[in-house]
């Protein structure tokens, strides 16, 4: 690693610290209700919301309304899309004439959307219509990040409230989350994007005649021959000249922006952020970068400030920083080494492995946005995963299956980090012999319940989702790369949809029944699943007494307590996936050596 | 109980739909268009895709790589698009393990070609040929190849254009960018840009009558 690199990493962290403080605070009381200056310009649209939707902010919910209408609220969402991904061709906006999405492709794109994951096993430029990309899936970015925050909140307000029932209103949260958090976010970064060079058009793509016109061959395929029974079964394959390209744009920064703002992910282009529309300069990337992280890591200094003490949001930011830094450090060393056999090839050493990545950003911004898109659920990708090598390619796989809590997703990654925290009073309650709290809440069997659940689906999600793929023939007909690779590409696929990340080793043919389905599947109970029981430990949480501090109870805001999480959630994933990560990635690695 | 639920269920489907209408409508249709707009007065160029014209008609796009094969042009990255390389519709990359043999044997006929093609150039160039020039994309677009590549390249381009090798070094470095604010990224050439510049000298090199 070069000095370059290090000071990139500095860079990054500090600026991301730095703005998540004063975010974090700013995010506390648009929760609480009181959104200061942006209030005073948006509150008439707030309340002119509410009035079109026949909705009382101030009417607080007991934990089952508020999953009720976190529930219904995505399902609407889900119905919606699904329809308007099935009727785009009928539909305004689609200059490029395409048509309808397939139903299992639809199904699946819908799921995607609506649980904050951002699958892509659609081809952006190819599938979407302009409407369906905007209307479906940048509103989506908008109100499933909005969702996550509400949720949280949500769970905040359970731990810091005493003997209530309420947990707050969730129309209220998801308005103002949008309103005063995500849109203000977006539109800064939107016309900054925009600056740099990211397309705004509604104009379809438009064709560049090319000085040095391209040669090349393309090979019928199977439904080719079966429509034109004059071609030979083993046809030669049929030389073309290119002599224009055809360039794909459209309205692309306003969906970059709440993209990575909101932890989604899903790319306006099949190549995502490695487009060089979606992602033209350095300068962009480091704008992404941070919006990537940006919210997830302020949002530990809102909990901080909800619950009275800056020190809990603290004790969390800190350990998700040090399981990033470390999980960087190995990504960025395996990058920059690249493969032996390479540079006996090529004669040269020590550029480290380009196949996959944008010159524009070389190993190091790579190797970084790896890391913070898998630390975060974000999922966005400015390098193909599939094209890392072995232990480059281990580090996103794994931090996807530590269950989203290293930043995390919108809202979703800090109340799956609560959970953690809450496993590990409990924990060391068992070792003391004392009845375990956090922040005065006594963790009983019925929470202790909830955390197990919320660690659990997503871990049953990864594994049974890809033992299923990897015994069906089209699910191993769909691997790009044979061998042990072929069965990373499987692995991460399942950890990435059940852990509502949505990146990918994208040389898997994702799109296909199989993955469809079974992927929509995983990515609805690994959002719902963790969502409705965090819900219930939220409202379990509510309706107890604070106890004071005594002898026995252990200090949440301590270093001692920040070195237990990260032990307990290493130790979580280490346990449950080891085995799965020595066939494919581990030795994948062995296999690179020993040649 | 389930009579209970059943009513709360009914008390929340019309916040449920309504909410989700109108906040489609704000974030999916005028977020985007006040986007658009702004973009176009601000930025109009940027927002129409930074593209480049000649004479009227559109050539490219300053960000959007091209595929160029002729010995008296600069070469951009291997492109993994399909079916043409450099297919701006169906942007992607290879996918292929690193140090898998599909990708290894690619390497190997990539550097193949390199060095047949500077045979005529320079055969004495055994100087090792960088990274990015036998590796594919991301994108498949990528409009960038590196100085080194970008100089790894001169030999060649300067026997088929007969034009002298300093000339093009200097070419290469007046299109070389830096890291933008002295940090971020890599320092990069942008490959259709230099093959203008190139165009260009070498219609005025034409225009001037060799000295005697």
């Amino acid at each position: 690693m070069d000095t370059a690199s290090i000071l990139t990493v500095a860079v990054y962290l500090l600026v991301l610290l730095g703005l998540a403080w004063p975010l974090g605070i700013y995010m506390a009381a648009v929760l609480e209700g009181r959104p200061g200056f942006l209030g005073r310009v948006l509150g008439p649209l707030e309340r002119l919301l509410y009035r079109l939707c026949g909705v009382d902010p101030q009417q607080e919910m007991d934990w089952k309304s508020y999953a009720l209408a976190m529930f219904l609220f995505s399902m609407a969402g889900f119905l919606v899309l699904y329809g308007l991904e099935r009727l785009q061709g009928l539909l305004p906006l689609n200059p490029d004439g395409l048509g309808a999405v397939a139903p299992d492709l639809a199904f699946n794109t819908a799921m995607s959307f609506v649980t904050n994951t951002n699958w892509q096993a659609y081809g952006g430029e190819s599938t979407l219509s302009y409407l369906t990309q905007m209307l479906g899936l940048t509103a989506h970015n908008f109100v499933s990040a909005a969702t996550g925050i509400g949720v949280l909140a949500a769970l905040i307000r359970g731990l810091t409230r005493q003997e209530t029932c309420f947990l707050g209103n969730f129309w209220a949260d998801l308005v103002r989350s949008t309103l005063y958090i995500l849109l203000p976010l977006s539109i800064v970064l939107a016309l900054a994007l925009v600056w740099q060079g990211v397309p705004q058009t509604f104009g379809g793509a438009v064709k560049a005649t090319l000085g040095q016109p391209v040669a090349y061959e393309i090979t019928p395929s199977a439904d080719d021959l079966k429509a034109d029974l004059t071609l030979k079964p083993t046809p030669a394959p049929i030389p073309m000249v290119a002599t224009q390209q055809a360039i794909a744009r459209g309205p692309v920064a306003s969906q970059e922006a709440i993209k990575q703002l909101g932890t989604n992910g899903g790319g306006f282009f099949n190549a995502n952020a490695a487009h060089p529309f979606e992602n033209p300069t350095p300068l962009t990337n480091f704008l992404e970068l941070l919006a990537i992280l940006l919210i997830p890591a302020a949002l530990c200094h809102t909990f901080g400030r909800m619950a009275d003490d800056a020190r809990q949001g603290w004790v969390l930011l800190a350990a998700m920083t040090a399981i990033f830094l470390a999980f960087l450090s190995v990504c960025l060393w395996a990058e920059h080494t690249g493969v032996p056999q390479m540079a006996a090839l090529t004669g040269g050493h020590g550029a480290g492995n380009m196949e996959g990545k944008e010159l524009r950003f070389g190993v190091t911004a790579s190797a970084l946005w790896a890391t913070a898109t898998t630390a975060a659920s974000n999922g966005s990708v400015n390098a193909m995963h599939d094209s890392f090598t072995p232990l480059g390619g281990l580090v996103p796989m794994v931090l996807m299956q530590l269950g989203e809590v290293v930043f995390g997703g919108v809202g979703s990654g800090l109340y799956g980090m609560l959970v953690f925290a809450i496993i590990v009073v409990f924990i060391a309650g068992l070792m003391v012999g004392r009845t375990p709290e956090y922040l005065g809440k006594k963790i009983e069997a019925f929470e202790t319940k909830m955390c197990s659940l919320v660690i659990m689906v997503p871990l049953f999600g990864v594994l049974l989702g890809t033992a299923w793929a990897v015994m069906t023939a089209s699910g191993k007909a769909a691997i790009a790369n044979p061998g042990a690779h072929g069965f990373s590409e499987i692995l991460y696929a399942f950890s990435s949809m059940a852990n509502n990340n949505g990146s990918a080793f994208a040389g898997l043919n994702a799109n296909i029944p199989l993955y469809n389905l079974l992927g929509g599947l995983v990515m609805f109970t690994g959002r719902f699943w963790l969502a409705i029981p965090v819900l219930a430990l939220a409202g379990s949480l509510a309706a107890k007494k604070r106890v004071p501090v005594g002898a026995g109870t252990l200090p949440t805001h301590t270093p001692l307590f920040c070195g237990l999480v990260i032990c307990v959630v290493l130790v979580v994933g280490a346990l449950t996936f080891i085995p799965a990560l020595a066939l494919g990635p581990i030795v994948e690695h062995l296999m690179m050596l020993g040649h | 109980m389930l009579k209970d639920m059943l009513t709360i269920l009914g008390r929340q489907l019309r916040p449920a739909f309504s909410m989700l209408i109108v906040l489609s409508l704000l974030t999916g249709l005028i977020y985007p268009s006040a986007i658009t707009l702004a973009a176009k007065v601000l930025f109009p160029h940027q927002a129409e895709g930074s593209l480049i014209t000649d004479k009227g008609t559109v050539i490219g796009s300053e960000l959007i790589g091209q595929q160029f094969t002729d010995h008296g042009l600069f070469w951009g990255r291997p492109s993994a698009t399909s079916p043409q390389p450099y297919n701006a519709s169906a942007s992607g990359g290879s996918n292929l393990a690193p140090a898998g043999k599909a990708q290894l044997k690619a390497v190997a006929e990539r550097v193949a070609a390199l060095r047949a093609s500077d045979q005529m150039g320079d055969p004495g160039n055994a100087a090792p040929i960088p990274a990015d020039l036998v590796t594919a994309s991301g994108s498949g677009l990528d409009p960038h190849i590196s100085p080194e590549a970008a100089l790894w390249q001169v030999s060649r381009v300067a026997h088929a254009r007969s034009l002298d090798e300093a000339k093009l070094r200097a070419l290469v470095a007046r299109h070389t960018e830096a890291r933008q604010l002295g940090i971020l990224g890599e320092p990069r050439v942008n490959v259709l840009r230099l093959n203008r510049a190139l165009d260009s000298l070498a219609a005025s090199a034409e225009n001037t009558p060799a000295r005697p």
